[in-house]
């Protein structure tokens, strides 16, 4: 399955990209991702840890399974105001 | 009114502050309470130099909506104006704008309070403070 993947502050500057598309087995879920997204970019392994998980565009948990289609986010720390 | 709820690039000066208040207004309300966060020029002991904030619009928005719910589910208005500015901002700039009508000042300061409380909590918008030695996204 294709599922997008958005990267915003930190996470932008550290993997260089606004967003880019995984093919991941069926089984994968949002914990899946984390862990390779921390293998294919060691400068995320600061910021990943500290992410929620937002799956098109809602606040899901950590293990979400995911779906053909998705977009999905880690969203660090909030520091709006 | 349906509420108005942005994330912008556009500065939030005093004429934008006007026009947001404009357009919450309405001849029933009583009290109109307007916070403006605003750009420090200093955090954590440190000098900042300067903001630069970044978000995750389109689930921004939708945060905010579910915000502008609550704020009609217990206070009872829909005359409200949520925006917040991302982009680089200057010390004094105001970075967040929270507009609330209401009939009686009560609720208006209640409901705004929240509004600005539940975005810090929930909204994805994200922060990085330029200080006079290095830079890092913060929380907060």
């Amino acid at each position: 399955m294709s599922v997008r993947i958005r990267y915003f502050a930190a996470l932008r500057e550290a993997t260089g990209r606004d967003e880019e598309l995984l093919d991941l087995p069926s089984e994968a879920t949002a914990a899946t991702v984390r862990a390779l997204l921390a293998e294919r970019y060691p400068s995320l392994a600061k910021v990943l840890p500290r992410c929620a998980v937002a799956l098109n565009r809602s606040y899901v948990s950590a293990g979400a399974a995911l779906h053909d289609g998705d977009e999905l986010a880690f969203i660090p720390p909030l520091g709006g105001g | 009114m349906a509420a108005i709820l942005k994330i912008t690039r556009d500065p939030l000066d005093a004429a934008a502050v006007r026009a947001l208040v404009e357009a919450v207004s309405y001849p029933g309300a009583g009290g109109l309470v307007t916070f403006e966060g605003v750009v420090r020029d200093n955090a954590r002991g440190k000098r900042v130099r300067y903001l630069e904030y970044d978000a995750y619009p389109e689930m921004a928005e939708q945060e905010m909506a579910t915000i502008a719910a609550e704020v009609e589910r217990r206070w009872g208005t829909d005359h409200l104006a949520m925006v917040h500015r991302i982009g680089r901002m200057e010390i004094g700039e105001c970075s967040v704008v929270i507009v609330v009508a209401c009939p009686h000042r009560a609720e208006a300061f209640e409901a705004c309070r929240y509004a600005i409380d539940t975005l810090k909590a929930t909204v994805p918008i994200f922060k990085k403070e330029v200080a006079e030695d290095g830079e890092e996204w913060v929380e907060g």
